[in-house]
């Protein structure tokens, strides 16, 4: 598939989004419960989550751009009942609008904080599953069509989040951070796990349509000849990632480095200061951009079968 | 319950490309708006269209067959299509099975076209819209065209008779019968879709004349029945340096 960066954009912004206010939220619930001075607890509770709505409204900007009519956007919310990118659609102003919430209650003191943000908890864990469930959903695409697609996406989320948590808490200098750093680094590397099975899973899945299947003729030996037209197509620019070999081991190689190896070495030696942390949350967001970049790539769509060559 | 569906006869298809080119035709003429061709006379020119014609080569020289493929949306039965789209735009006829996107409500977010298998949904550039073949829903109830006149305009271009359409659920129908006795089958069936459009395979040719149909025997001068030496004797002497 061809990798589409306002698509790319969209899911990393928001998992990180998502994640962030995942993170604070349970840090301030834990908090709150164990009697930590509220003051201190809750300008990093406003802080982050007024960070989490800017991602998420960033990437609500950025999934504008995909679309040929943004105009008819709110159309999209039609299809919930069958289609999990309109749940998704409907999910994210949700989850934006229960975060900004949480915000104006957690500002006041207000006893309320604690039940809009478990509501708002939980409409993240819905979004995490609507976006990953887009994907899965299509079937015939193998590469996507695995539960681990949702784990992936919703564990690699978290881990940026946890991560901006983690520089948040060095920034306001609180003593949460420490505990942030490690949990960050047990998500990343628990995404790096998911991740490189899903690689794995991927690399070993065996062929299901064929040439032969898609024309129905049974000969082991058929050579496409013409594609019916000279100059492309749709079909040769939207499935298709146009880049060779070499695009996707560097793509794979920038998730590894990038988005894990780089972010857990910094985390683990930094000593939980600001810098190291948001350094570490940067590079950590490249690499999740290269590893969305990656996803899509390595999707094969059994409609390339019938685009093998032009003439 | 109706099921319209066009069968492809890849026996009889000489890959000539009057049904594409009747298509859009058609189908850029309409009321729902143009499918746009973009940079038509420069060097990479490209647009949408909703029916292409492939050519595939079969076998190993020189064993070789060249098949030539049309591929148009299926109007699968199970369309993974239709339950993927958010807006509701794209959706499957009851009456008539009939997949069909709505150009008012579509978003154009190609979320179906990742659905489709077959690579036969094409998004228009200008429209900014998902489009594919409607099976001409507005030729084939259209009191203003004749009756003969009310079907798609790729079969009525086909000048080789290689599409037929009708109703694959109606079992006396032409296209059931040509399913049932040629053998027709659809499109990668291990994916779930259930395509209505079903193809005719290839087949051995075989020359069904009786040599009785070449003499004429009620010929007064006997002519054709003249042995070869006689009927042939002029070509015969070409070679006979
Ligand atoms: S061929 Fe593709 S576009 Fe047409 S109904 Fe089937 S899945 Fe949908
Ligand atoms: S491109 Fe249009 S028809 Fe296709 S899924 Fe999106 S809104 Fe529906």
């Amino acid at each position: 598939m061809r990798p589409a960066f306002s698509v790319i954009l969209l899911t990393t912004l928001i998992g990180a989004g998502q994640g962030l206010f995942l993170t604070l939220f349970a840090v301030d619930a834990i908090g709150s419960l164990r009697g930590i001075p509220t003051a201190e607890l809750r300008s990093f509770a406003v802080v982050g989550s007024v960070l989490s709505l800017c991602l998420c409204a960033l990437g609500l900007v950025a999934s504008f751009f995909h679309l040929g009519h943004p105009e008819r956007a709110w159309r999209a919310a039609a299809g919930w009942r069958t289609s999990w990118l309109s749940r998704e659609v409907v999910a994210l102003p949700a989850f934006m609008a229960s975060v900004a919430g949480f915000v104006m209650a957690r500002h006041a003191d207000s006893p309320a904080a604690l039940w809009i943000g478990l509501g708002a908890a939980s409409l993240a864990v819905v979004l995490f599953v609507c976006t990953g469930m887009v994907y899965v959903s299509i079937r015939i695409i193998r590469e996507w069509a695995s539960s681990l697609t949702v784990v992936n996406y919703a564990l690699l989320g978290m881990a940026s989040g946890a991560t901006l948590a983690a520089a948040i808490a060095a920034f306001l200098d609180s003593d949460v951070k420490e505990g942030l750093v490690l949990g960050a680094m047990a998500l990343i590397a628990a995404g790096l796990v998911t991740r490189g099975a899903s690689l794995i899973r991927n690399a070993r899945l065996p062929v299901k349509s064929t040439l032969q299947t898609a024309i129905g003729v049974k000969h082991p030996k058929i050579v496409q000849r013409s594609q019916g037209a000279m100059g492309g197509s749709f079909n040769t620019r939207e499935f298709f990632h146009g880049q060779g070999a070499d695009a996707l081991r560097n793509a794979l190689l920038g998730f590894l480095a990038l988005g894990c190896v780089v972010p857990l070495v910094l985390l683990a030696f930094g000593f939980a200061s600001a810098v190291t942390c948001s350094v570490a949350f940067s590079t950590q967001f490249v690499g999740l951009v290269a590893e969305r970049w990656l996803f899509f790539a390595e999707a094969r769509h059994p409609q390339n079968l019938y685009y093998q060559s032009i003439a | 319950m109706t099921q319209l569906a066009l069968i492809i006869d890849l026996n009889v298809c000489v890959g000539c490309h009057a049904c594409v080119t009747n298509c859009k035709q058609w189908n850029t003429s309409g009321a729902a708006g143009p499918l746009s061709d973009l940079n038509a006379y420069g060097a990479d020119p490209n647009g949408t269209f909703f029916n292409r014609v492939q050519t595939f080569e079969v076998g190993e020289y020189p064993g070789t067959q060249t098949v030539h493929f049309p591929k148009s949306c299926l109007h699968c039965e199970d369309p993974p299509c239709v339950p993927v789209c958010p807006t509701g735009a794209s959706y499957k006829r009851v009456e008539d099975g009939v997949v069909l996107v709505d150009y008012d409500k579509c978003i154009g977010c190609k979320y179906c076209s990742w659905a489709c298998p077959y690579g036969v949904r094409e998004f228009d550039e200008q429209r900014k819209v998902m489009t594919k073949c409607t099976l001409c829903v507005d030729r084939i109830y259209n009191p203003a065209l004749p009756e003969r006149e009310r079907k798609p305009s790729c079969v009525l271009a086909c000048p080789a008779n290689a599409r037929l359409f009708g109703d694959i659920h109606d079992p006396e129908s032409e296209v059931s019968r040509a399913i049932r006795e040629q053998g027709g089958y659809q499109l990668m069936p291990e994916l779930g879709t259930n395509p209505s459009n079903h193809y005719l395979p290839r087949r051995k040719s075989e020359l069904r004349i009786r040599a009785d149909q070449l003499e004429r025997v009620d010929n007064p001068r006997l002519i054709d029945t003249l042995p070869d030496t006689t009927r042939y004797a002029p070509m015969n002497a070409d070679y006979d340096i």
